[in-house]
């Protein structure tokens, strides 16, 4: 214990009577920090403004068309379909998504959206949070996700106007908003829910989808009545249901377009400037040390043991490590505060706190060389021999 | 009668170089007693650092004994030799004396504090021994604050603080000026003499010799001569001067 006290002594004199110093390495940290922060909330807001809505469905498992690879866009499900899922054993309720792209042009600024067709109180509709759900039939009237609400001011009771190229003409549509769900964001936009026969009547169509007013939906979403039943369910809907193949809400999530080949973009960056963090770490303290040799050498012959030495220099890297991640943790937390919504950045997830922990674990580990050198010092450097 | 607090035994110390082997200190034998400062001359080569460094506890010899305080050193593993260099042994070395980091005052505690020592009345001690040498107005100084001398001064009262029974001094006065050099010598042996210590000076500077009660020349590794009538280290001492 004594030799503990004595190496932390040692260590934090040593970073006071050098604070310019080992500020400067500490500030560098704080920039590497701050690089591996915004990466992983990069990570984290690309990844929730693809998935989210798919994440937070009320369902265990997916159906899609058969021989769609589990993509969304691909698939499109015939009409009885949802029927023929609702009727299989162990399914408790069955919602199906129609999805489609489009445009608010009642905004100072037009705001592209995703605009998905669902049946209200069925899985693929999410809980309201304020106000209510729309009627049903060809009711013109959505409800918004909070981020259309956070970036446009629109409010419950205001009417938008969707702008929808139909055939080779734009068609222009009213929609009153009825009320508002959280997190909702599905493929990089912000999402509305109508109801499916309005969405039918609004969404960007080709000239020969015009003549025909059924809405086929792209996937269904499938509430089991025993949630841990999953493998099984899958099975047993694609035995009993015909033209169709079922995913878990993971395989969903990886199959949307661009999903995994993002997300590991983003990682092997995040991979790349924890490893620089390691080798900018590792190079002060080596050079620190090696300019030190002499005077651990003095230390180790008056008596001063390896473990006081080794522990002293493992303290100052934590003290430099947690002062720069500290300093660049708030600079982050700054920097979030003058971000706009439009910027898919999220700085409270968990791959923040992961980052962090990697961070304080990388400046031992970037020093752990020179820590080994700083043990292997001879005593006898403290002479003229040696 | 004095102690003897650091007894050499037929030390002998080899390298080998190039398929040689090379004596660097060769059968030397001698003792030095508490309160009796010794001077170990030669010159570049003589073995007299490798001496030291074996009484350090630094280097372990090919054959001999040395004894520190009754302890023998070849029957030591390496965590009890840190433990004598602590307790037993004070240093000042030539350079890269002090921690850069710790006043003066911090300096000298450190051997308390590496001790399990460092109380009230050690911090009294360190101010008044740091104040006997002149630094009483440098506690706080950091080492590049303080001119060579008084960095010399303040690594000879952080030698002497612990109460050891060994004090090593290797070339201290190499980068100070003669003026500066005299002095430190001169505290340095009355320091010692005062505690009753054994003290052990390895110089190249005959000069120094003045205030020492033996000098031991080395040369190529063998003690060949022992001056120890205050005559004969006078003559050693003031003939360099001419």
């Amino acid at each position: 214990m004594k030799n503990l006290f004595l190496a932390i002594y040692l260590a934090f004199k040593e970073v006071w009577r050098n604070k310019g110093r080992f500020f400067l390495v500490a500030l560098v940290i704080a920039l590497i920090t701050v690089l591996v922060l915004f990466i992983a909330a990069l990570g984290e807001g690309l990844s929730n403004a693809n998935r989210q809505y798919v994440a937070n469905l009320d369902a265990q498992l997916v159906v899609f068309l058969e021989k769609s690879d589990y993509s969304i866009t691909a698939s499109r499900l015939e009409v009885n379909t949802v029927k023929a899922v609702r009727r299989v054993e162990g399914v408790l309720d069955a919602g199906p998504i129609y999805t489609s792209n489009s445009e608010i042009v009642s905004l100072p600024e037009p705001l592209k959206i995703s605009m998905l067709g669902v049946e209200a109180g069925r899985p693929g509709m999410p809980v309201i949070l304020e106000g209510r759900y729309f009627r049903g039939g060809e009711a013109r009237e959505a409800v918004m996700d909070m981020s259309v609400a956070e970036r446009t001011n629109l409010k419950i009771g205001d009417e938008i106007e969707i702008r929808s190229t139909q055939g080779t003409e734009d068609q222009f549509f009213k929609l009153k908003i009825v009320g508002l769900v959280s997190e909702q964001a599905y493929f990089f936009q912000p999402t509305i829910f109508l109801p499916a026969a309005t969405w039918e009547m609004i969404r960007p169509q080709s000239a020969s989808d015009l003549n025909s007013d059924t809405p086929f939906p792209n996937i269904v979403a499938v509430k089991l009545t025993d949630p841990a039943q999953v493998e099984a369910m899958k099975l047993r809907l694609q035995n009993e249901v015909s033209n169709i193949e079922v995913a878990d809400i993971e395989t969903t999530i990886n199959n949307i377009p661009g999903y995994t080949a993002q997300q590991g973009t983003v990682q092997t960056q995040g991979v790349f400037t924890l490893l620089i963090g390691i080798l900018v770490i590792g190079g002060f303290f080596q050079i620190q040390i090696l300019q030190k040799v002499p005077q651990i050498g003095v230390l180790k012959a008056i008596g001063s043991s390896n473990f006081v030495v080794g522990v002293s220099s493992v303290f100052q890297i934590i003290i430099v490590t947690s002062m720069g991640v500290g300093i660049g943790a708030a600079l982050n937390y700054l920097f979030s505060l003058g971000l706009p919504p439009t910027i898919p950045l999220e700085f409270n997830g968990q791959r923040s706190l992961i980052a962090i922990l990697l961070l304080l674990f990388i400046g031992p580990l970037g020093g752990m060389v020179s820590i080994i050198y700083a043990v292997r010092i001879e005593p006898l450097k403290a002479l003229r021999l040696g | 009668m004095s102690s003897v607090a650091l007894e050499v035994r037929d030390l002998v110390k080899s390298f080998s170089l190039d398929g040689a082997t090379i004596n660097a200190v060769d059968g030397v034998s001698f003792q030095v007693k508490s309160g009796e400062f010794v001077a170990l001359v030669g010159p570049s080569g003589s073995g007299k650092t490798t001496m030291l460094s074996i009484l350090a506890a630094l280097l372990t010899p090919t054959t001999g004994q040395v004894l520190i305080d009754g302890q023998d050193l070849s029957q030591m593993n390496e965590k009890r030799r840190v433990k004598l260099r602590r307790e037993k042994i004070g240093f000042t070395f030539q350079s890269n004396n002090l921690i850069p980091y710790l006043t003066a005052r911090e300096n000298v505690e450190f051997m308390l504090r590496l001790n399990g020592k460092l109380d009230r009345a050690g911090r009294v001690r360190s101010d008044e021994l740091l104040a006997r040498l002149g630094l009483a107005d440098r506690l706080h100084n950091l080492p590049a604050q303080m001119s060579g001398g008084q960095q010399q001064r303040v690594a000879i009262a952080r030698a002497l603080i612990h109460n050891p029974a060994v004090v090593l001094a290797d070339e201290p006065t190499a980068s100070l000026d003669t003026e500066r050099a005299y002095q430190v010598v001169e505290t340095f042996a009355h320091l010692i003499h005062e505690n009753g210590r054994a003290g052990i000076m390895v110089t190249h500077d005959l000069r120094m010799c003045q205030y020492v009660d033996r000098v031991l020349q080395m040369r190529d590794g063998k003690l060949v001569r022992v001056y120890e009538t205050k005559d004969e280290i006078m003559e050693l001492a003031l003939g360099t001067k001419h």
